[in-house]
């Protein structure tokens, strides 16, 4: 067996003039979950599409469990399961149609997959609701019963792209309950997300920024190479405050978090006392400015922000 | 004492029926000038159906509203001009510029030159459209699509703003730089109605309202509803991980358990005293090593989760 799921080497990709992925070297253990995260237009999808065969890379490689994607589309195919932002999903048939179509599809005999449909049904708390048509579906729902079709022919490789955008908190858990456990099953997981909460429940993640994948490693180790520090204060003119951090010297990256204002400064740049003193200098009013703990979403952030001004 | 400021948008027993569903379900708020409102819920809760109400675009079965003192089932001519609405699929033109789009949508609303192109050049500058001022929109990405679609919204500059997951598909650099926007808007006394799925998001709201299955369940500050939530919270950082989240879901004290990043998160009862110990015996007996035991502070996440829950499944649509 191979201990690799994915691999893929120098793989390149273009759309006319846009350069969508630039020589991207990326690694994925068997049994990972791995995290694909950077701004909208990174790569993200590109990848996926490269690694389902759906693309045809312009220079490069990538292989899924040792098979090459180009060579052997279809042997990879059967072992890879693959959940796009739109799902194609038939809208007049239920849910037990839709995942009836998806194993036939697959070619998976009915006796075979009625075992592996009731395992996903029950996982997804959607036993109750097969009757329904797939238009009839919460958006949350929906997504759940994409899950279960993309995870019916038991495949060795999960490709997620952004499964929880607009769903619902409650939903959110159900989904990523499901992904947690699938290394268990010897599923490997390659998954995109733009959110830093998601990001962290990842084993490693991968930042892409303009088709460059900028580092790779566990969130901590993202954390931790932070050379930036977050601080924490409290304005009361919120957008005269936003507008002085970001021309403040040192400061790398300014959000606003509740109603609160974080920015991140440089190991050279000003502490919390410093802030206070410029921002009361440039006449604006701000209190409570204190070191914070760093946060995965902060590193992101940054690392966006960076390349986003070499670019 | 200073006036109580007035009231962009009033909602009564506001109830949408399509035939026995019951889609909206008796609402009532109220929405300040100036305010940003947030609207909360699972998938299918009914947000959506009371912002095409409140939008004119669907008569309500029952009930009524008022935006900016017009009756939006009766004066839905005069409503248009003082709202601005982003649906979930805001129509942009895939084979128009950017720019084209915006002077579509002001046409629409009779926004005429020279005045239109400054208006155009100001939402440029604020929405950092530069870049893709001539591109088509159909070759745009979601994120940038959905700042085009912001701008077409807000063109003519209208008083109440309604934004439906205006930052679905949006990634978190553009996220803050749309929430800014909101925040100035409101600043300058733009009332807005926003629905997202993201409680970070959530928290920068002034006042949210949580709906479930049509009904108002909850209307208050971020700061009061976190303050609300019933329980104690822990924080676990455990091994292995996915066993101790196991254990702790099916032990009797602990109403609502979930993985936060790497760390176990659950809510108890509270009983008055600290239930750390009954939480190291439910993990010894899973054979789970603590690594760390901490007290957690409510997020908006934990409240949305207590007063929703399970019963997602049976509301959604």
């Amino acid at each position: 067996m191979h201990d690799l799921a994915i691999r893929t080497e120098d793989l390149t990709k273009s759309f006319g003039e846009i350069r969508a992925l630039a020589g991207l070297d990326l690694e994925v253990a068997r049994g990972e979950i791995f995290g694909l995260v950077g701004p909208d237009g990174a790569g993200k999808t590109t990848t996926m599409r490269l690694l389902s065969g759906l693309l045809r890379p312009d220079a490069g490689r990538a292989e899924v469990a040792g098979l090459d994607v180009v060579e052997r589309t279809e042997d990879v195919r059967r072992l890879l399961g693959y959940l796009p932002q739109t799902f194609a999903m038939l809208h007049e048939l239920t849910v037990a149609e839709n995942i009836e179509y998806f194993a036939d599809l697959y070619c998976i005999p009915r006796g075979q997959f009625a075992q592996r449909s009731d395992e996903l049904l029950s996982a997804t708390g959607l036993t109750e609701f097969t009757g329904r048509r797939a238009d009839a579906l919460s958006g949350g729902m929906g997504q759940k019963l994409a899950l279960i079709c993309s995870l019916i022919h038991r495949p060795q490789v999960l490709l997620l792209d952004e499964p929880t955008r607009g769903v619902d908190p409650v939903s959110r858990r159900d989904l990523w309950r499901i992904v947690y456990g699938l290394p268990a099953e010897d599923v490997t997981v390659l998954i995109s997300t733009p959110y830093a909460d998601e990001a962290e429940r990842c084993n490693r993640l991968g930042v892409l920024v303009d088709g460059i994948l900028q580092t790779v490693g566990t969130p901590q180790d993202l954390v931790a190479r932070q050379t930036s520090r977050p601080i924490e204060l409290q304005a009361t003119e919120q957008r005269l405050a936003r507008n002085a951090l970001e021309k403040l010297g040192g400061v790398e990256t300014v959000a606003v978090v509740g109603q609160a204002l974080r920015i991140t400064v440089r190991r050279d740049g000003p502490g919390p006392e410093e802030v206070l003193k410029a921002l009361d200098g440039a006449g604006v009013e701000a209190t409570e400015a204190h070191w914070a703990q760093p946060r995965l979403a902060d590193a992101l952030l940054a690392i966006a922000e960076r390349c986003g001004k070499d670019g | 004492m200073a006036d109580a400021p007035r009231a962009a948008v009033v909602v009564e027993d506001l109830t949408k029926r399509f035939r026995d569903f019951v889609a909206v379900d008796h609402l009532s708020f109220t929405i300040a000038e100036g305010e940003v409102f947030g609207f909360l819920g699972p998938n299918g809760a009914g947000k959506s159906t009371t912002i095409r109400m409140l939008c004119g675009l669907l008569l309500p079965s029952e009930g009524r509203a008022q935006v900016a003192g017009l009756d939006v089932a009766r004066e839905t001519e005069a409503l248009r001009r003082q709202i601005g609405y982003m649906p979930q699929l805001f129509s942009l033109y895939p084979d128009l510029t950017s720019v084209e789009n915006l002077e579509f949508y002001a046409g629409l609303y009779g926004l005429r030159q020279p005045s239109l192109g400054t208006r155009i050049e100001e939402l440029v500058v604020r929405l950092d459209l530069e870049a893709v001022r001539g591109q088509l929109t159909g070759t745009l990405s979601t994120g940038w699509r959905q700042r085009v679609a912001l701008a077409c919204a807000i063109i003519h500059e209208p008083p109440i703003l309604f934004l439906d997951e205006p930052t679905s598909g949006v990634d978190p650099a553009v996220r803050q730089q749309f929430w800014n926007l909101i925040g100035d808007l409101a600043a300058e006394g733009t009332t807005v109605l926003v629905t997202t799925h993201l409680m970070e998001e959530a928290e920068r709201c002034a006042r949210l309202a949580m709906i479930d299955r049509g009904r108002l369940i909850a209307l208050d500050t971020p700061q009061a509803l976190r303050d609300g939530l019933q329980g104690l919270l822990y924080e676990i950082d455990a091994d292995p991980l996915l066993p101790a989240l196991e254990a702790l879901a099916s032990a009797p004290f602990v109403m609502d358990a979930a993985l936060s990043g790497a760390t176990v998160r659950v809510r108890v009862a509270e009983m008055g005293i600290s239930r750390e110990a009954a939480i190291r015996d439910a993990l010894a007996a899973a054979q789970v090593n603590v690594v760390d035991i901490r007290a957690g502070e409510p997020s908006l996440e934990d409240v949305f989760i207590s007063l929703v829950g399970d019963r997602e499944e049976a509301s959604a649509r």
